[in-house]
């Protein structure tokens, strides 16, 4: 593997100062329909290899498809989601390549007869100059079948030339996709990668809200891949690269930096940026070559002459449109409005992939700005540390609640509550465990609060005489000291009241 | 009717044996053991069997006669044996398809026709040679070696379904499945002397039986008479859910208007372009007296013309062979049937390449390169684009014709039974043979052959085709069962009591 030799790039900003990007994303989803596409066969996901297959999503001689109606519905309110036209006769397509994963060495999609087409979907970025909307338009959402898994053993390259063997889990094969891919998207210069991660983003929140799929990107529900092309500014297009698995919101907008910069290089040094696919690497954030599509191939399409027509009635679609959900940026509008807050603030949560756990913190009873603040701030910082998505931590929503609570009855400090999570993130338990395992608890009652405060003023008798003389920003020092002898786990500002009342000083 | 002999009854119909076995006279176990027998003598010479399932059939047998005993209620085909086409899954029986490739499939599943005829009590006694996944006219494109015509040895029995239409003719078995993707059920039948039907496209479920062209592939019944082949499309018929392209509708009666045969008043019209030049003497001789009988049955005979039917073989050269060529990419060697050349140093592609050039015959590897060929990229309009419009246009001619008349009528082949050898190196003169079959699976409607006698200058059988719009399969039978009467008439018997001795 190629993954780290040194791939000439050009600084992002340089880039952009001489081309234009232009962007294509196709986008894969898993449907989380019961059964598969074309067959009952389960569908869910982590079953013993070849336990939810039968002869048709084998593909054994004899064996034919019948649509899951189920899937078509989906794949409609997705279209019309997506602002799309609805075909009212349209046909499956035969894709045809020989390859192990496939059952029938051919996959049964959608070819120049997609089921919807012509939609758009509005992603917001931020900028500088704050929140800027794109419309981002859709080309087409299609059906197709999923492949089966394969697994490479022995070798070195993980790949299928020069594995020992691989081995074929055809469970996936058969599970219901649906590809959307975008028109060009061009005019984001060097937003570029911003608009792709948000297109991303917004579309995988669109099918969370529809409920069509659990949209997993971590367990493969949600694949895309990215093309990138560079125009020298005011010239046609130039020649795309395919980046494949980019599975993670955070690699697209990687893959898409790192290709603008890598093509940027080449044709800067008046070389030519072959038409190819390429694998992301999460590890480098390097692409690297896989595939050459010089010599296309040919997949033969054909009308699917095993199954009739899909014929949606425009009475069934527009039943389907009546009962299609709050679409996310109307549902982030709504909740702005109800939270009161900006914005640059609704925007800040989207991107910490954070509005989901504040709105359910907030439900549990939390105040919308401490919500934020845990999600954002500490918790946000914890994850990108260890490299997980937030709603992988352990710390839930019922956590803060808790912990805000005890902060406002004055059992905890801020301080203290850091402390509280940071071992609920440990998994050292929920917050009470943590509290009673840590023994964190506010040193509250006075004559402990007061034995440290006199012993601190005997220990610091030039500070107490300051104090006592009018200097109250000397209490600082005391109260510093008072902290530390009940380590950190006493209320300062209390500690400040007990002071300046026990020395008859005025605030 | 008299008491049946045990040595005649390979011989009787299936409807007679049914009548039979309801009235106590024979048991099924007997005939199936007659049958069994009968191969056992003859399939030597004949080898219209791949694969002979003898314990389970006469299990069958023996399960039917149980139950007939205890007074169950059985279906007319209870207990009556039949010879299945080797394309239908039948769960842990050999499948090969007539192929290499498959040599040692055994499914693990049966075919909806198979679930259909085990519910009907039907005893399956193996399965029958077919050109390799049913691409041939002469069953010589096995990978098992030909079938011969009980007629004379020397010939074709027809093909695809040859070991079905030769089990019928050397009296193996009263029934037969066969497949019908261009005139694999009629043409075997026209060249022995027996009947069989191409139901209406979607009148029988294609689920289990392995593709060769998905939109021009039907099962259908074979049979020595109209009747059987009736009492076998009402069991094999109706609705699946499995198959998408299965027809929701009921099955027309076909057992009734076989026993009708009345064509009174029904208006029947001669293909003007299926005929004349490049037809046999024999075979128009035959065809004409046929006409002449259906007229003096009562029948009304007009001259039709269906001028794109000229162009029926070319546009089915490029659509068979089309969806053929994505139909068997699954022979690939990575999950069951042959695997060659894999070496441990070979590559994927290679093994699957290697298996390929092994498993498959030259008709197939022919038929897979043309078929690719007119998809691809910058051939695909003109080739497959253009024959899927003169497909069209042949529908729309079947369906002017419809409109003046209620069936058409042609020789079901140009010429009799060649042979063996004969064509083999010639696949144009040997796809010629199917020039009068294809338009109906093209169309989508539906087709019957009937033996109208022997040709004069060969002595062999001449088969007459029978047309009738989809879901007029019933229509079918009813000209078929007239004509079958008055030339039963004629001659004392049906046809295949002339077959010669084995």
């Amino acid at each position: 593997m190629s993954g780290s030799t040194a791939i000439t790039r050009m600084p992002f900003d340089q880039a952009l100062q001489s081309f234009e990007p232009v962007l294509g994303l196709e986008t894969h989803v898993e449907l989380g329909t019961a059964s598969k596409m074309f067959c009952g066969c389960a569908t869910e996901f982590g079953g013993a290899p070849n336990t939810q297959v039968c002869p048709t999503c084998l593909g054994l001689p004899g064996s034919l498809p019948v649509v899951n109606a189920v899937a078509v519905e989906s794949t409609i309110r997705m279209g019309l989601a997506l602002h799309c036209d609805i075909a009212s006769w349209c046909r499956f397509a035969r894709k045809n390549y020989f390859y192990p994963d496939m059952p029938k060495d051919y996959q049964i999609s959608q070819y120049d007869e997609p089921l919807c087409f012509d939609g758009y979907l509005d992603v917001v970025v931020a900028t500088d100059d704050g929140p800027r909307e794109f419309r981002v338009e859709i080309e087409r959402v299609h059906m197709e079948e999923d492949t089966g898994k394969l697994t490479h053993a022995g070798g070195d390259t993980g790949r299928i030339h020069g594995a020992d063997y691989s081995l074929v889990d055809y469970n996936r094969a058969g599970i219901p996709l649906i590809e959307i891919v975008t028109k060009p998207i061009v005019g984001a210069g060097s937003l570029a990668p911003l608009v792709a991660r948000a297109y991303v983003t917004e579309l995988r929140d669109l099918m969370r809200a529809l409920g069509v799929s659990d949209v997993r990107m971590d367990q493969g529900s949600l694949r895309c891949d990215v093309n990138v092309s560079l125009a020298p500014a005011g010239e046609p297009w130039g020649t795309r690269s395919e980046t494949k698995n980019v599975n993670s919101l955070r690699s697209v907008e990687r893959a898409v930096r790192f290709e603008i910069e890598r093509q940027a290089a080449v044709l800067t040094d008046g070389e030519r940026v072959v038409q190819e696919t390429r694998h992301f690497h999460e590890d480098t954030g390097e692409t690297t070559p896989g595939r050459s599509k010089e010599h296309a191939e040919d997949y033969r399409y054909f009308p699917e002459p095993d199954l009739v027509p899909v014929a949606p009635s425009e009475d069934w679609i527009e039943q389907l449109r009546s009962t299609l959900p709050e679409v996310p940026s109307a549902r982030r509008a709504r909740l702005r409005d109800e939270w009161g807050i900006s914005d640059l603030e609704m925007q800040t949560l989207v991107n910490a992939e954070a509005l989901e756990l504040v709105e359910a913190t907030i439900a549990a009873g939390v105040d919308q700005g401490a919500a934020r603040k845990w999600w954002t701030g500490e918790f946000t910082r914890v994850a990108n540390e260890q490299g997980v998505a937030l709603e992988d931590l352990r710390v839930t929503p019922a956590h803060i609640a808790r912990v805000e609570a005890l902060i406002t009855d004055g059992s905890l400090t801020d301080k203290l509550a850091r402390s509280v999570f940071e071992g609920v993130l440990a998994g050292e338990g929920d917050v009470d465990q943590v509290i009673a395992e840590r023994g964190l608890v506010v040193v509250g009652d006075d004559s402990t609060l007061m034995s440290a405060i006199e012993q601190a003023l005997a220990d610091q008798p030039d500070v107490a005489e300051k104090i006592r003389g009018g200097k109250v920003q000397a209490a600082g020092a005391i109260v510093g000291a008072v902290m530390k002898a009940t380590k950190g786990q006493a209320d300062a500002a209390k500690v400040r009241t007990l002071l300046l009342a026990h020395l008859g000083v005025e605030e | 009717m008299a008491p049946v002999m045990d040595s005649d009854l390979v011989r009787q119909s299936a409807a007679t044996l049914s009548a039979a076995m309801q009235a106590g006279e024979v048991t099924s176990v007997q005939v199936t053991e007659a049958c069994l027998a009968r191969i056992e003598e003859v399939d030597d010479k004949v080898h219209a069997f791949l694969h002979v399932d003898r314990e389970t059939a006469l299990a069958t047998a023996a399960d039917i006669d149980t139950r007939r005993a205890a007074g169950a209620e059985l279906g007319p085909l209870a207990g009556i044996p039949l010879a299945l086409k080797d394309v239908f899954t039948m769960r842990g029986v050999p499948t090969t398809c007539g192929s290499r490739i498959l040599a040692d499939w055994r499914p693990p599943y049966d075919s909806t026709v198979v679930e259909r005829l085990r519910a009907a009590g039907v005893v399956i006694l193996g399965k029958t040679n077919m050109d390799e996944f049913a691409m041939g006219s002469s069953t010589e494109h096995s990978g098992y070696g030909p079938t011969h015509n009980p007629w004379d040895l020397e010939r074709i029995p027809g093909g695809s379904g040859g070991g079905s239409s030769a089990a019928l003719a050397a009296f193996e078995a009263p029934l037969a499945m066969g497949t019908d993707t261009g005139g694999s059920i009629r043409q075997p039948a026209a060249v022995t002397g027996t009947v069989g039907v191409k139901p209406t496209y979607g009148g029988v479920s294609r689920y289990g039986l392995v593709a060769l062209a998905s939109s021009l592939d039907q099962a259908g019944p074979c049979a020595r008479t109209v009747l059987d082949a009736a009492l076998l499309h009402e069991v094999i018929a109706g609705h699946d859910p499995r198959d998408s392209t299965s027809i929701d509708a009921p099955v027309p009666d076909v057992v009734a208007a076989a026993r009708s045969g009345d064509v009174r008043g029904m208006r029947i019209g001669l293909v003007r372009e299926l005929g004349g030049e490049g037809y046999q003497q024999g075979v128009r001789q035959r065809f004409d007296e046929a006409v002449a009988i259906l007229t003096d049955l009562g029948a009304d005979v007009v001259e039709v013309s269906c001028p794109n039917f000229e162009y029926a073989l070319g546009a089915y050269y490029l659509i068979l062979p089309a969806e053929a060529s994505s139909n068997l990419a699954r022979f690939d060697g990575m999950r069951y049937g042959l695997r060659a050349g894999d070496d441990g140093d070979a590559s994927v592609e290679e093994v699957m390449s290697r298996t390929r050039e092994a498993g498959f015959g030259a008709e197939v590897k022919r038929r897979i390169m043309l078929g690719t060929y007119s998809l691809s990229s910058g051939y695909y309009d003109a080739y497959y684009g253009q024959a899927q419009k003169v497909r069209t246009l042949i529908a729309r001619d079947f369906a002017a014709a419809f409109e003046q008349v209620d069936v058409l009528v042609s020789p079901t082949t140009p010429t009799t039974a060649f042979r063996l050898g004969e064509k083999l190196d010639d696949p144009l003169a040997m796809y010629l043979n199917d020039i009068a079959t294809i338009p109906v699976n093209l169309a989508g409607n539906c087709a019957m052959s009937v033996p109208v006698g022997l040709s004069p200058e060969d002595g062999l059988p001449v088969g007459l085709q029978i047309m009738a719009p989809a879901l007029g399969d019933d229509r079918l039978y009813r000209v078929g069962s007239a004509l079958e009467a008055a030339l039963v008439d004629r001659w004392g018997h049906v046809l295949t009591e002339e077959v010669p001795a084995l």
